[in-house]
């Protein structure tokens, strides 16, 4: 099972999307609220090099926004 | 390219609020449709909180939105997500358009494809995109909490970005190329009176500079030139028509596709609805009535064909 991790904020549309979308493929992941953290913000920039979320960490392969073909393709789904 | 053979009733562009009410009032007539999006909501997913949407006496934009989805669902429309259209045209009574890699071909089709942030156009605006530079004061502010931004733009959507960042950001410059803020009185007096904003009027911004990520701004007040260190650039410099696709569609001077009251183009069995019209005022609740219109004026002239 991969490890997952969402870096996301509350009023982001395709961060409420991609949880949405691993939610429906029974994909279980951590999410970090970044909003007003900025020890947050500073590991998911260092992470992914920008400061756009969402961001998700899939075993280390950092994928940037919504993109669900790199996103499946990482998680076979 | 990959051709989609189907010769669909109506192709609808888009799917914010114009292009989901046109695709639930084509659903209801039965209508055989596909909506081609980039992103569903359009800039409804982006707004902030929304309070002039009728029903619904506060809503977010995101809120909103998975409202508009679930509509949609329930009609079993079909949305080819994060495709943008190159080209529209008309070929013996039948509309063509391709996307991407695909070709489509419809009797109808409802260009609805609203309207995006106006770049700035000066130099590291691109390359900083994502990296300090963002156009969503709503998505983006809680990534600048503690850190010093600039706000880019005198009117209401710099002022409302503005607002969010008063709460959340050290210390915000307005850059307005105006002599004055222009926004609405009730919201200008909130920004005025925030203690860690700095507005900065008849100033132009030259540059976005930085290293991996923005770290200042130079900005230009007459012959005076002054380099600001800040960590954001919100670009809030107003709205452009999404119509950069190839046609012959007839725009106005702004780019925006010239309609008539039955949301007619200027190409038979092509019509536009929404803020990439030149309807007067662009609103959520104007968007999705003209989607109602345009959808039953396809049905119409489907009906007449």
């Amino acid at each position: 099972m991969s490890k997952v991790t969402v870096y996301s904020t509350k009023t982001c549309s395709y961060c409420v999307r991609l949880k949405q979308y691993l939610s429906d493929n029974k994909i279980s992941y951590e999410n970090i609220d970044i909003t007003s953290d900025p020890a947050k913000v500073k590991e998911m920039v260092d992470k992914s090099g920008q400061m756009g979320v969402p961001v998700v960490d899939i075993d280390g392969a950092i994928v940037v926004g919504f993109d669900k073909p790199q996103i499946s393709k990482l998680l076979g789904i | 390219m990959r051709d989609d053979r189907k010769v669909y009733d109506l192709l609808i562009i888009g799917a914010g609020p114009a292009g989901i009410t046109a695709g639930i009032y084509a659903a209801r007539k039965k209508m055989e449709i596909l909506v081609i999006a980039g992103e569903i909501g359009g800039q409804t997913a982006w707004s902030g909180d929304i309070e002039n949407y009728v029903g619904y006496q506060f809503i977010t934009g995101l809120e909103l939105t998975d409202k508009f989805q679930e509509h949609m669902r329930k009609y079993g429309i079909n949305v080819l997500e994060n495709t943008y259209i190159s080209e529209i045209r008309k070929e013996n009574n039948i509309v063509k358009i391709n996307a991407g890699e695909f070709s489509f071909s419809a009797k109808t089709a409802i260009l609805a494809t609203g309207k995006r942030s106006r770049p700035l156009n000066v130099p590291g605006e691109v390359e900083f995109r994502n990296k300090g530079v963002a156009y969503c004061a709503t998505c983006d502010a809680p990534i600048f909490a503690g850190k010093d931004v600039a706000v880019i733009g005198g009117g209401n959507s710099a002022l409302e970005a503005a607002l969010q960042l008063i709460k959340i950001a050290n210390k915000i410059y307005i850059i307005n190329l105006g002599p004055d803020l222009h926004g609405d009185e009730i919201i200008r007096e909130k920004v005025v009176a925030a203690k860690n904003v700095v507005i900065m009027n008849e100033t132009k911004v030259k540059e976005i500079k930085g290293g991996k990520l923005v770290d200042s701004i130079v900005v230009e007040n007459g012959s005076d030139s002054a380099r600001l260190s800040v960590q954001g650039v919100f670009v809030e410099i107003g709205l452009i028509p999404n119509t950069e696709f190839k046609s012959d569609i007839v725009k106005n001077e702004q780019g925006e596709i010239i309609i008539t009251r039955y949301n007619e183009t200027n190409i038979t069995g092509i019509f536009a609805a929404g803020d990439v019209t030149d309807t007067p005022e662009k609103q959520i609740i104007i968007a999705a009535g003209e989607g109602a219109k345009a959808a039953l004026s396809a049905f119409k002239y489907l009906a007449r064909q």
